[in-house]
C-alpha cells in the first residue's frame, strides 16, 4: 500500500520554499457578470464615449444585416454574423490605441471594421477573392483567423516582441467559447502569464460553438475562471453592455500597458443568428431562448440608458441610423461589383521570389487562359 | 435469382449508413467529434446516430482536435473502436501530434501488443467554394506516415464499403472523404454485404487500351469525364480508381499500365512532394519496359489552396488531363 492509498496519511503541504506566485483572490472573476448600463455606475461613464459606442453599435448591426443580405445574393461565400455581439466587437476596437494590435477570429469582421478597416476589404476572405483583403501592418489587425484559437499565441508573441523592443504596444486577441477548448488557448495563456506579456484575451461566450452548448465545452464555473490557474486575472462582463465591456477591456489594456501582464476577459453574450448563413440553428436550440436574448439587445440597452438620461435625442438616433445606412449603401454598391481577379496572383505570393517550378506553372496557366480567350472569340 | 433493390443515395447517406450499421453490429464502435451529435455534423454525415445510439456512443466533444484524437487513443487502448470526425481537412492539423506520434506507431512501438483500431474521418479537398482552410488535400502528409492506412472513396458504394472496412480494421485508418462528392448520387444497394471492400484494392472504373488515368477520390469523376471526351481524339482511356493510397495496389495499377503502356496520375493536391510522385515512381520501377512514354502527373499547383473565386484555375480539370494525354505521344514527338 502506498502512502497515497492510506486514508488520511497523505496531507498535502507546500514544500518549505513554496510561495504562491500571486495571491489568487484578485485573480478570481466576480460571480456575476459586470454591468454598467442600468446601474449607478452608468452615471460615471463618459457621455461622449457612450454616444460613440452607440453610433458604432448601430453601424455594426447594419453591417451585419447588410453582409447577411449579400450572402443571399451570392456575393459572399459565407458570413458568420455577429448580430447580438456588436458590443464586444465595437468595444474591442475602440479600446485600442492606433499602435496596438487586434487579433480577430473569423467572426470578428465587425471589430476590424470598427478599428477603421475598409468594410469591403474586411469581407475579402468571406467573399472569396483572397484570403486576407488588407495589409495587417497598416491597421494593426491580424488576418481574420479561421482555425480556432491559433491566433492567440501570435498575439502573445507580438506583444512580447513589442515589449522587448521597448514599445508600449498592447495586443487584444479575440476567441469564442468553443475556441477556448483548443490547446492553443491554453498555451497562449500560459506563455502570456509567464512572460507577463501585454495581452488581453477576450472570449466572446455566445453560448454555442456551432451546435455545441457551453455546458459541453467546459465544466468550469466560467471561462473567466480559467485565468486563475495561469496566474492572471479573469474578468466576467455582460457582453451586451457596451459600456461595461469597454470599461473592463480598457482596464485590462491599461494594466497590460503598465506592465501588469495579461488579463482574460469573458464577455457573456449570445449569437442571435445561426452560426453562419449555411447553418440551421433550429436543430440545436429553441426560439424561446433566442427571444430572451433579443430582449437583452446591446443597442436597445445602450439606447435606453442614453435616452432616459437625456444624452441622446431622436435627432441623434436618426443621425446614427443615417450614417449606418450610408455605410450599408456604399458596401452594397461596392460588393455588387465583381472584384478584379488576376489568376497570376496564385503564384505571386507563395514565396518572395517564385521558384522555377512556380514560374513554369504560371506559364502553363497563362497559356491555358490565352487558349480559353481564343476559344471564346 | 434474387433481384437486388437498388436505390439512389448520396455519398453522405452511405457514410451515415456505414457508421450506423457498424454501431449496430458492434457496441464498441463510438463516434465522436465536433457537432456530430445533435447537429449530425456540419455535413450531416452523422445525422441520427446520437438519437439512435445515445450521446455516449455519438458524442459532441469539446472543440479540440488534439483532445479528440488523443482521448480516442485512450479509448482504443481500453478496447473501444473510436470513429473520429475532423470537421474539415485543415482543422485536423492540431491533431497531427497525436496522429503521428501515437496513433500511427502504437502497434509498432508495443511490438504488436497494443494495436489502435481508430478511424479518423477527414472531409477533404476543394471545389465547394470554401474559404481558407476548408479545401486542403492533406493526403501526402498521411501517406508519409508509416502505420496509417489511407483510404478515399469516390463512389457511393465504396463510401459505404470502405468505411465499414475501415471501422472493422484493427489498424488506424485515415478515411478521406471527398467533400465535393458528398451529394453525388448513385444507385446503391445498402443491403449487399459484399459491398464491404477490403482496404487496399484499386478498381478499374473504365477500361480502355491507349492509356491509364490513375486517380482517386474527388478526381475520379473528372477523369471519367476526361476519358469520355478523349474518345473524340481517338484515345481509349482506362481509369483506375485507387480507393486506397496506403496500402497501394501495385498489382491492379501495374496490370493496367502494362496493358496500355501509358499513364497519367491525376490528383488535386500539389504535385511537388505529392502522391503522384510516389505513384509515378512505383509504376516506372515496375513497368519500365512496358512504358511508351514517361508517367505524367496532373496535379494542383504548388501553392496554398486558393480562395474560392480562383480555385477553378487550380483544380485539375478535363482540359488539363487531356493536355497531358496528348503529351503521351512521346515517340511521335521524338
Ligand atoms: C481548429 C478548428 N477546428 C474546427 C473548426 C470549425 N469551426 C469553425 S467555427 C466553429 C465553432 C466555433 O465556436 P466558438 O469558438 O464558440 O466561436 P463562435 O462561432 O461562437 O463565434 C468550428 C467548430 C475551426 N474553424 N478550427
Amino acid at each position: 500500500m502506498t502512502v497515497m492509498e492510506q486514508r488520511g496519511a497523505y496531507r498535502p503541504s507546500p514544500p518549505p520554499a513554496w510561495q504562491p506566485r500571486t495571491d489568487p483572490a484578485p485573480l478570481l472573476p466576480d460571480a456575476e457578470p459586470y454591468r454598467v448600463l442600468g446601474t449607478e455606475t452608468a452615471a460615471k461613464a463618459d457621455p461622449g464615449l457612450l454616444r460613440r459606442l452607440y453610433a458604432e453599435l448601430v453601424r455594426g448591426r447594419r453591417y451585419n444585416t447588410q453582409a447577411t443580405a449579400l450572402t443571399k445574393q451570392g456575393r459572399l461565400a459565407v458570413y458568420p454574423s455577429s448580430t447580438g455581439q456588436e458590443a464586444c466587437e465595437v468595444a474591442a476596437a475602440l479600446v485600442l490605441e492606433d499602435r496596438d494590435w487586434l487579433f480577430p477570429s473569423y467572426r470578428d469582421t465587425l471589430a476590424a471594421v470598427a478599428r477603421g478597416l475598409d468594410p469591403v476589404q474586411a469581407l475579402t476572405l468571406l467573399r472569396g477573392d483572397w484570403h486576407t483583403g488588407y495589409d495587417p501592418r497598416e491597421h494593426r489587425v491580424a488576418p481574420l483567423c479561421t482555425p480556432l484559437a491559433t491566433q492567440l499565441p501570435h498575439a502573445v508573441g507580438l506583444a512580447h516582441a513589442a515589449r522587448l523592443k521597448g514599445d508600449d504596444v498592447v495586443a487584444l486577441a479575440m476567441v469564442g467559447d468553443g475556441g477556448s477548448s483548443e490547446g492553443d488557448f491554453h498555451e497562449a495563456l500560459n506563455f502570456a502569464a509567464v512572460w507577463q506579456a501585454p495581452v488581453v484575451f477576450l472570449v466572446q461566450n455566445n453560448g454555442f460553438a456551432i451546435s455545441v452548448p457551453l455546458a459541453k465545452q467546459t465544466a468550469a464555473p466560467s471561462l473567466a475562471h480559467k485565468a486563475v490557474g495561469y496566474g492572471m486575472p479573469g474578468r466576467l462582463v455582460d457582453g451586451n453592455d457596451a459600456a461595461a465591456v469597454h470599461e473592463v477591456l480598457a482596464a485590462a489594456v491599461r494594466r497590460a500597458r503598465e506592465g501588469g501582464g495579461p488579463t482574460l476577459v469573458e464577455a457573456i453574450t449570445y449569437r442571435v443568428e445561426a452560426h453562419t448563413n449555411a447553418d440551421d440553428a433550429t436543430r440545436y436550440r429553441g426560439d424561446a431562448e433566442v427571444e430572451t436574448w433579443r430582449q437583452h439587445d446591446p443597442i436597445a440597452l445602450l439606447e435606453h440608458e442614453l435616452t432616459t438620461r437625456g444624452l441622446l435625442d431622436d435627432d441623434a438616433i436618426q443621425a446614427a441610423r443615417d450614417a449606418a445606412e450610408t455605410m450599408a449603401a456604399d458596401l452594397r454598391e461596392r460588393m455588387n461589383q465583381d472584384p478584379e481577379l488576376d489568376p497570376m496572383d496564385l503564384f505571386a505570393h507563395v514565396y518572395a521570389e517564385p521558384t522555377p517550378q512556380l514560374r513554369e506553372q504560371q506559364a502553363q496557366l497563362r497559356a491555358e487562359l490565352a487558349a480559353e480567350q481564343e476559344g471564346a472569340h | 435469382m434474387t433481384t437486388v433493390a437498388l436505390k439512389p443515395a448520396t455519398m453522405a447517406q452511405a457514410l451515415t449508413r456505414a457508421m450506423r450499421d457498424a454501431m449496430a453490429a458492434d457496441p464498441t464502435v463510438h463516434v465522436m467529434g465536433e457537432d456530430v451529435g445533435t447537429l449530425g455534423g456540419v455535413f450531416r454525415v452523422t445525422d441520427g446516430l446520437a438519437k439512435e445510439f445515445g450521446e455516449d456512443r455519438c458524442t459532441d466533444t469539446p472543440l479540440a482536435e488534439a483532445g479528440i484524437l488523443g482521448t480516442a487513443v485512450g479509448m482504443a487502448m481500453y478496447g473501444l473502436r473510436p470513429v473520429v470526425e475532423m470537421q474539415f481537412d485543415a482543422f485536423a492539423y492540431p491533431a497531427f501530434e497525436q496522429l503521428i506520434s501515437h496513433v500511427a506507431r502504437m502497434r509498432n512501438r508495443t511490438r504488436g501488443a497494443m494495436p489502435l483500431p481508430i478511424t479518423v474521418r477527414v472531409p477533404y479537398g476543394g471545389g465547394i467554394g470554401g474559404v481558407e482552410h476548408h479545401s486542403d488535400s492533406s493526403e501526402a502528409y498521411y501517406m508519409a506516415t508509416p502505420g496509417l492506412h489511407v483510404v478515399t472513396p469516390a463512389t457511393v458504394a465504396d463510401a459505404y464499403g470502405l468505411l465499414r472496412a475501415a471501422i472493422a480494421s484493427d489498424d488506424p485508418v485515415v478515411f478521406l472523404e471527398p467533400k465535393r462528392l458528398y451529394w453525388s448520387k448513385d444507385s446503391w444497394n445498402p443491403d449487399r454485404p459484399t459491398d464491404v471492400e477490403p482496404i487496399g484494392r484499386a478498381v478499374v472504373r473504365r477500361s480502355g487500351r491507349s492509356a491509364t488515368l490513375i486517380t482517386y477520390g474527388p478526381s475520379v469523376p473528372v477523369c471519367l469525364e476526361a476519358a469520355e471526351a478523349a474518345q473524340a481524339e481517338g484515345w481509349d482511356l482506362e481509369v483506375v480508381d485507387l480507393r486506397s493510397l496506403v496500402p497501394f495496389d501495385d498489382e491492379t495499377v501495374c496490370a493496367s499500365v502494362r496493358r496500355t503502356g501509358r499513364a497519367v496520375v491525376v490528383h488535386e493536391s500539389g504535385g511537388y512532394g505529392g502522391p503522384g510522385g510516389e505513384i509515378a515512381a512505383r509504376v516506372t520501377e515496375r513497368c519500365f519496359h512496358h512504358l511508351e512514354a514517361p508517367v505524367l502527373r496532373v496535379a494542383g499547383f504548388d501553392i496554398p489552396y486558393p480562395p474560392p473565386m480562383l480555385e477553378r484555375h487550380h483544380l485539375p480539370g478535363v482540359d488539363r488531363i487531356l493536355d497531358a494525354v496528348g503529351r503521351l505521344q512521346w515517340e511521335a514527338e521524338g
